[in-house]
């Protein structure tokens, strides 16, 4: 049990806190949330900065273009850069997080060497195409049909939900290959060229009013079979690759976020008198010591990953539960501080607290999680 | 930076594992609540009867097995006869005590090895004013209080927790010992949370209703599943206290494995049926000994207000530099 940190580990977060103080206040002025186009060439800029100083792909494979770094110093990495205001992976967290490390994991060399070097350049963005209208928990159920015509395979299907399609390159995308297997066994993930012809984006609002995912339709859009990343009808395993880094490590700057949220909401409460209702008091107090837990939780999962050779375990779904809970806590929170105040959309933690209600559906919906903690850690038994 | 314990660690928590299995397994854990009834202490309805007069639940062989595997002693200095341990370790040991429901004033004799003779070694029995008020546990088979001059006078109280004996005195807590003793008892709960999740666990695959395991039924398993998050979360928050030792974790930890332990009983209960609402099954008593410990040392209310100020000060410095900082620029 040692949570010191090597002289390693704090030259580079030495190193890091020097280079963010020196390159953050150059950044331009942050683009508006529903300037679409201006969130990717910011969020793309800045990934062309962590890329020019070496930061970039920190955690992958050194043989895939990463700096294979330990996943204490991406730990230190996330930490460092959510502490000090710089911007969020946005744009390019599929890439990043998901699409990026699963080509690093089961694609080809050519693969690699095509779509690696892009996304740590900050050139393109990947998307997500996992569910469908008719396939949301139950992912396996997935319909959009894949039809192999020469070297080309001929999609056709729909998906939904997709973050990020309006301003993608790329789409990871689930198909069935043979609809004769068994569910889990005729499914196979393309890389899909969102310009392709046949490929049509209709975005869909979120509640919080802007248009955070969208529909895509896909009508006889040829994918070249060399896209296919993996073996015809394995793409499931390759899916479950890529879900155990979502569930893994997708929110760990977002906790050193939340308790700098907490900071600001206990001097807005002292500011306006409501620190003063010991009921409120006591409840931001646990918060402050529920997120403490949680970035404990976020080392403790970090040291047994890294014991483990990198790939995150089901620990991943513990994390998850407890931290989207405690958000949408936090910034329910957050309204009881700001009273009325609250109902106004000005208020930064108003949004905040209508984007925290997803927290428990995306990346599997909290049923799901403790349905895979019960069963795959717990043992118990399967539901049918 | 590795949270992981370390091989020295597993084996200190696995030798710990083994002693109390070996010596108080269930049928010494049952035997101690008949023997606590029938010396009057337990408060089970039937038994009400007045005189109180030995009331012993510590097993007193037991106790000195303990302090001779260096239970008491561990976080004395070698030099001092000790086993010269910290407190990382301690709550390793604590978390197996609390698995294992071992009853008696744990924490203060563990807290008072060099400060009260016979407390290292376990020759003695040493309880503490640390449920906050007039009650004190153990009192009637403790050789000493802590931090206090002689023992003090008390009257018998029917307890809730048939293995904690309550006596109504009075007396204070003397400084410099909160925090451990915070910390060791979240430990404890911490045992008795991960204890609960393998008593539902185990149930829920063996009982059967509809022509299945119970476990098979998804309300069931969420229960589960929710007991272990909350259990995990308390586990990595009594970890990182013990290692850094700072007053607000160990203020956070208390709150979280209180809670991992109150409420894990309590769905353990509603897991077990009409069997969880008995005298018979060991629910109950993981509960009971629970909500005695969240009373010890630090209460929710406590802890949330001490969070609630080191939230308040720490955020109070950030407004301070950022002024100095915007002062500057
Ligand atoms: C903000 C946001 C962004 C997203 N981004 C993407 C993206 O980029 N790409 C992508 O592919 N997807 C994305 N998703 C989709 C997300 O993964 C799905 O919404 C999620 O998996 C749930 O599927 P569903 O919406 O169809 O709900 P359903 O599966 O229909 O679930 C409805 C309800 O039924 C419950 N339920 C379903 N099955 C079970 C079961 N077996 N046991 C118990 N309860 C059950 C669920 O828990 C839920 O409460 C996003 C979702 C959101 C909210």
């Amino acid at each position: 049990m040692d949570l010191a940190h090597t002289e390693e580990e704090q030259e580079f977060r030495a190193r890091l806190r020097a280079w963010l103080a020196k390159v953050l206040p150059e950044l331009p002025a942050r683009p508006s949330p529903d300037d679409w186009p201006g969130r990717r060439a910011y969020d793309l800029g800045w990934q062309r900065r962590l890329y020019d100083a070496g930061y970039a792909g920190l955690h992958w494979p050194v043989d895939a273009g990463g700096r294979g770094a330990t996943p204490t110093q991406h730990l230190i990495f996330l930490e460092e850069t959510e502490r000090a205001g710089a911007p969020y992976v946005g744009a390019n967290f599929v890439g990043l997080l998901h699409a990026g490390p699963t080509i690093a994991a089961e694609g080809t060399a050519e693969q690699r060497a095509r779509w690696l070097p892009p996304v740590l350049r900050g050139e393109e963005v990947w998307c997500q195409g996992f569910s469908e209208p008719g396939a949301g928990s139950d992912l396996a159920a997935l319909r959009t049909k894949a039809v192999r015509d020469g070297d080309a395979y001929v999609v056709t299907g729909s998906k939904i939900w997709t973050s990020h399609a309006e301003v993608a390159d790329w789409c990871e995308l689930l198909v069935r290959t043979d609809p004769a297997a068994p569910k889990h066994k005729g499914i196979s993930w393309l890389a899909m060229p969102m310009d392709a012809p046949g490929v049509t984006v209709r975005p869909l609002r979120t509640l919080a009013g802007s248009a955070e995912f969208a529909e895509v339709f896909l009508d006889e859009v040829r994918v070249p079979v060399a896209n296919r990343v993996g073996a015809e009808n394995d793409g499931w395993r390759v899916t479950m690759v890529t879900l155990s880094f979502e569930r893994g490590t997708a929110f760990v700057g977002e906790v050193v976020a939340c308790r700098r949220t907490l900071g600001a909401l206990a001097r807005a409460a002292k500011a306006n008198g409501r620190w003063d209702d010991p009921v409120l008091r006591r409840r931001l107090g646990r918060l402050y010591g529920e997120f403490g837990a949680l970035w404990r939780l976020t080392q403790w999962n970090v040291s047994e990953a890294q014991g483990s050779g990198g790939v995150p375990g089901v620990g991943g779904s513990v994390f998850k539960l407890a931290y989207s809970h405690a958000r949408q806590e936090l910034y329910d929170a957050a309204a009881e501080v700001l009273g009325a105040g609250a109902l106004s959309l000005e208020e930064e933690w108003t949004l905040e607290r209508l984007s925290s209600l997803s927290y428990t559906i995306a990346a599997g919906t909290s049923q799901i999680q403790r349905n895979i903690v019960a069963e795959r850690i717990l043992g118990l038994p399967k539901g049918r | 930076m590795d949270f992981r314990l370390t091989e020295d660690q597993r084996d200190l928590r696995a030798g710990i594992r083994d002693l109390l299995a070996g010596r108080y397994g269930r049928e010494a854990l049952r035997e101690s609540v008949r023997a606590s009834e029938s010396s009057g202490v337990a408060s089970s309805g039937a038994v009400s009867s007045g005189v109180v007069s030995s009331g012993a639940v510590v097993d007193r062989r037991l106790w000195r097995e303990l302090g001779e595997a260096g239970f008491f002693s561990l976080r004395l200095p070698e030099s001092e006869g000790g086993v010269g341990l910290g407190l990382p370790e301690a709550v390793l040991v604590f978390e197996e005590a609390g698995r294992a429901l071992l009853p008696g004033p744990l924490v203060a004799t563990h807290l008072a090895a060099g400060a009260v003779p016979g407390a290292a070694s376990g020759s003695a029995v040493v309880t503490a004013f640390d449920l906050g008020g007039p009650l004190v546990a153990y009192l009637g088979e403790a050789d000493a209080v802590l931090g206090a001059e002689g023992l003090p006078a008390g009257e018998p109280v029917r307890s809730v927790d048939p293995l904690t004996p309550l006596w109504r005195s009075s007396g204070v807590l003397p400084s410099g010992y909160r925090e451990a003793g915070a910390l060791l008892t979240a430990a404890l709960q911490l045992g008795s949370a991960l204890r609960t999740v393998e008593l539902a666990v185990r149930y829920a695959g063996e009982r059967e209703q509809f022509g299945q395991p119970i476990g098979g039924f998804q309300a069931v398993k969420h229960l589960c599943a929710r007991m272990l998050v909350r259990a995990e979360v308390a586990r990595t928050a009594v970890y990182a206290a013990a290692v850094t030792g700072d007053a607000a974790e160990i203020a956070a930890a208390k709150l979280l494995a209180d809670e991992a332990a109150v409420r894990g009983a309590r769905d353990c209960l509603q897991v077990h049926g009409g069997m969880g609402f008995t005298w018979e099954a060991d629910v109950h008593l993981h509960l009971k000994r629970a909500w005695v410990r969240a009373e010890q040392w630090h209460t929710a209310p406590e802890a949330e207000e001490l969070l609630a100020a080191r939230l308040g000060a720490e955020a109070e410095e950030e407004a301070v530099a950022e002024a100095e900082a915007a002062a500057m620029g």
